[in-house]
């Protein structure tokens, strides 16, 4: 296949950006959306131009490093995929794709594909864990946890970081990947004890850095781990009961 | 331990007093103890921040201690780690088949094939555990049964139920849980996190580890950090192979610039090659992807009983397909260790009964299982892995079987490390895959997780205090130290020779090439003409990669990702040389490593015990040229057998 990819170019994060042209003409539709563009850039370098920086690892779906907006779509066209289990064959022959980084104000762009999303592990900082010491820890079969329930907790607990949802809200807001941790600590036994204090902490750092909700649900239909925005309302909730008991604490 | 000597000199892996079991106890009272309001006077810096990374960093944390972590991540939630499917292993016992502590270090030795260290088993499969009580209690989301307990399944190498899972996203759950615990110490202000940062070099004054060197990514700066100790925890070096099961950006610049500074480096030639991978399918393809080694639970592995039947998979009888697994191996199966199931695939391959478009699999069929317990059933248990393997190949599991090959995976060698894992420079320890510990000679599944949340969350914090305890009062030494500089230097002149070359060919065209010599050399089958065939072409290619490499911008000082992979490879040229020159000394098959010219009538590896019990630990001098020093194994609690699974 012959594939034209017009390209975000931006040496620096405050560098004026444009759009570059590259063809590709020995795609094949086995290979996934990032080895089309390693070819590009062996070809650039063997060109004597400098090759398209972007960031990603695992290149199967789940470090989160990947992520960029195809065709204006959140790793591209696909549902509940990244751009790294993103393959050739849905392209056709001599299309034109267009690659950006993903846009949000709370990621600066570093370099051409390559954002910053440190913003993310500050909400995590905040509290999105559970307080337990190394070695405190009672037999894990101690507290029964009923299969459907564990098996929630682990639909939010799926969200790798790659800041899709962001990227695609209209607001640049960053409820999904907020609530999906929120909501994975919330239903389990074990995060009941910083239950409130959780939730209202991690969505007062998530709202310093991040746009508002107002329920597009785009960042649903661009999680490549498909999270439901249900866990959004469960972190409200929480959030909304949060300032009763968070009061009655400080009463005490 | 001092600074080892020359060639033939015994190395000592300081193995505590007493019975077996009690070992860790004995060990954990000799110590010398740090007192908890000391610790904050200690400054340890952590390298890596994967499953074994971030415990440590977590728990070293919480002691109370100074911790500075490096990632070259942008987050930690990024490391590898988080790539691992398929499960954890505990003696738990939960389902009274029969498991213990014992047995799993019985199955853990056995399917290292004698070749790692008893004590340091044992170990491991005591505190496997605590590892999965840490884990519930931070929240991970294990698999339950309908009851509410914990569900377990089973992996290859054991024939009891002790592999404790979370979907196919084990490794995923586990790293988020010491990911968290060491952002709680972020936020509480014991753990400095410094992402985007490259170490590229360890510093040693008077023989010790004092700190490292490393370059911010983003703006080329490079910055000098000293410390009582320093931990490294970067993973193993799996793409040197080029294309294997490891993220993109895995590398062995952190260990191998440890081994160049004096750190012996362990057994670098057993490298595990994982059985159930996706074929390669075409020229670019910049890795391989594995599919969960739990798959072999339900699935069946055949391929067509005569070479050359190249009819759809469903056309083809059941009376001439050959499970060859089950016909070999009956007691086992399926789930034999990794490494007999790689070489079972490898012969299919050669007997010209490979399967798929380009003849480079065998079928992994889940026919027969759907056929008894239901869509649903396969669906909840593997339905990820489906789906995953679906989007890569685009064929859909549940109607066709599996196609899958053998892929390098996971590192068993690594820097040497005593029962303290500290390595032979005093004041640098090594955990995780960093280090050769305690697979031995391959890896049985489910293994790779446990060691490194056993070193990052239990053993570390606990060995480490007796190293600081006497260097209680001495400061760090200052970075403005000669030493500090001269690491400095030789970095930027690395960096400076790399832009100033302007040769004809990427980092990563090498980095591809050097893999298919490795590859087809020092893969699933060596030999002596091969290997040697290998060390002389990667010498050749490593002459074209100083001569001819080009490096694109041609400045340092800004995000360069193709002048980092630039600096990776060429340690992998020089790894890949020692890989090559261990399995030639090492004349036997044993695990991951497998002589041709050492095995049985029936295909099956050849140990030699009597000569080869040991681990072969290598001391630098300069590139193509190492010396031997040797760790003997000693057995005093399994029987060394000939590893059988049939």
């Amino acid at each position: 296949m012959r594939i034209t990819v017009r390209v975000w170019r931006q040496t620096g994060p405050s560098a004026p950006g444009r759009f570059e042209t590259y063809v590709a003409d020995r795609v094949s539709g086995e290979m996934s959306f990032l080895e089309m563009l390693d070819q590009i850039n062996e070809e650039l370098i063997s060109d004597g131009d400098e090759p398209i920086a972007f960031d990603s690892d695992c290149r199967e779906g789940i470090c989160g490093s990947c992520g960029m907006m195809i065709n204006g779509r959140a790793h591209g066209p696909l549902t509940a995929t990244a751009t790294c289990q993103l393959h050739m064959r849905h392209f056709r022959d001599g299309d034109e794709i267009v690659v950006e980084p993903w846009r949000a104000s709370a990621f600066p762009v570093i370099k051409d594909l390559v954002v910053n999303r440190s913003s993310l592990d500050r909400i995590i900082e905040a509290g999105g864990y559970v307080s337990v010491n190394t070695g405190s820890a009672p037999d894990a079969n101690l507290i029964p946890i009923p299969k459907d329930v564990a098996d929630r907790a682990f639909d939010a607990a799926a969200c790798i970081g790659c800041g899709a949802c962001v990227a695609a809200c209209p607001n640049g807001a960053a409820q999904l990947f907020t609530a999906s941790k929120v909501a994975h600590l919330d239903m389990l036994p074990q995060g009941q004890a910083e239950r409130y204090s959780r939730a209202a902490d991690m969505v007062d750092v998530m709202e310093q850095y991040f746009g508002s909700c107002t329920n597009f649900a785009e960042c649903e239909a661009a999680c490549p781990k498909a999270i439901s925005i249900d866990f959004i309302a469960m972190m409200n909730r929480d959030y909304l009961k949060a300032q009763f008991h968070i009061r009655r604490k400080r009463q005490v | 331990m001092s600074q080892p000597g020359a060639s033939g000199d015994v190395l000592d892996g300081r193995i505590p007093r007493g019975p077996l079991h009690d070992k860790w106890d004995n060990h954990r009272f000799d110590i010398k103890l740090v007192n908890p309001a000391n610790k904050r006077r200690f400054t340890i810096i952590v390298v890596g921040t994967g499953l074994a990374g971030a415990s440590a960093a977590a728990t070293l944390g919480e002691l109370g201690y100074n911790v500075e972590a490096f990632t070259y991540h942008d987050s930690p939630r990024r490391a590898h780690s988080i790539a691992a499917q398929g499960g954890i292993n505990a003696a738990k016992n939960y389902r009274s088949d029969g498991d213990s502590i014992w047995r799993l270090f019985y199955d853990t030795v056995k399917g290292g094939d004698y070749r790692s260290r008893e004590a340091n088993v044992y170990r491991l499969a005591q505190l496997s555990l605590e590892i999965i009580d840490q884990a519930v209690a931070q929240g991970v989301p294990f698999a339950r049964e309908y009851g509410g307990l914990l569900d377990t399944r089973s992996f290859g190498g054991a024939q009891v139920s002790r592999t404790f899972y979370a979907r196919g996203q084990t490794g995923q759950q586990l790293l988020l849980g010491c990911y968290q615990a060491m952002l709680r110490q972020v936020d509480a202000g014991t753990v400095r996190l410094h992402t985007r940062h490259e170490m590229l070099d360890v510093v040693v004054v008077d023989g010790r580890a004092v700190g490292v060197v490393v370059r911010d990514l983003l703006t080329g700066e490079i910055t000098s950090h000293s410390a009582h100790a320093i931990v490294l925890a970067t993973g193993g070096y799996s793409n040197s192979f080029f294309l294997s099961t490891n993220a993109v950006n895995s590398n062995a610049t952190a260990i191998w610039r440890a081994h160049k500074k004096g750190a012996l480096f362990a057994n670098p030639c057993f490298t595990q090659i994982h059985p159930t991978c996706i074929p390669q399918s075409e020229e670019f393809q910049s890795k391989l992807t594995l599919m969960s080694e739990s798959l072999r639970n339900d699935g069946r592995i055949w391929v067509p009983a005569d070479p050359g039947d190249d009819r759809p998979p469903n056309q083809v009888p059941a009376d001439e397909r050959d499970y060859y697994l089950e016909r070999m191996y009956p007691a086992f199966g399926n789930l034999v260790p990794r490494d007999v199931a790689s070489r079972a695939a490898k012969r299919m391959i050669d007997q010209e009964r490979g399967v798929g478009p380009l003849n480079n699999g065998v079928y992994l069929d889940f026919g027969d299982a759907i056929g008894r317990l239901g869509r649903d059933t396969i669906a909840d248990r593997y339905g990820n892995l489906f789906q995953m393997y679906e989007r890569i190949t685009g064929d859909d599991p549940y109607q066709v079987p599996m196609r899958i090959y053998p892929a390098p995976h996971y590192t068993m060698g690594g820097l040497w490390v005593d029962y303290n894992l500290s390595t032979t420079v005093p004041g640098l320890y090594a955990i995780g895959e960093a280090n050769f510990s305690d697979h031995g000679a391959n890896r049985l599944g489910a293994s790779a997780l446990m060691q490194g949340l056993a070193d990052g969350y239990f053993i570390i914090p606990t060995t480490i205090g007796d190293y600081l305890a006497p260097l209680l009062g001495e400061a760090p030494v200052p970075t403005d130290h000669p030493e500090f500089e001269r690491s400095e230097r030789a970095i930027r002149d690395q960096i400076d020779r790399f832009i100033a070359l302007k040769g004809t060919r990427s980092a990563a065209w090498f980095h591809r090439e050097l893999g298919r010599i490795v590859w087809e050399h020092c893969g699933m089958m060596r030999s002596r003409p091969g290997l040697e065939k290998g060390v002389a072409e990667i010498r050749g290619l490593r002459d074209e990669f100083r001569n001819d490499l080009r490096v694109l911008p041609q400045t340092s000082e800004t995000l360069n990702q193709a002048l980092e992979r630039a600096g990776r490879v060429a340690d992998f040229f020089e790894l890949a040389e020692l890989m090559c020159i261990d399995a030639l000394h090492r004349d036997e098959s044993a695990g991951g490593h497998f002589r041709e010219e050492y095995q049985t009538e029936n295909g099956e590896p050849q140990r030699r015990d009597d000569d080869f019990s040991y681990v072969a630990a290598w001391a630098f001098n300069r590139v193509g040229e190492w010396d031997l020093l040797k760790e003997d194994l000693t057995f005093e609690y399994v029987e060394l057998k000939t590893r059988t699974y049939e």
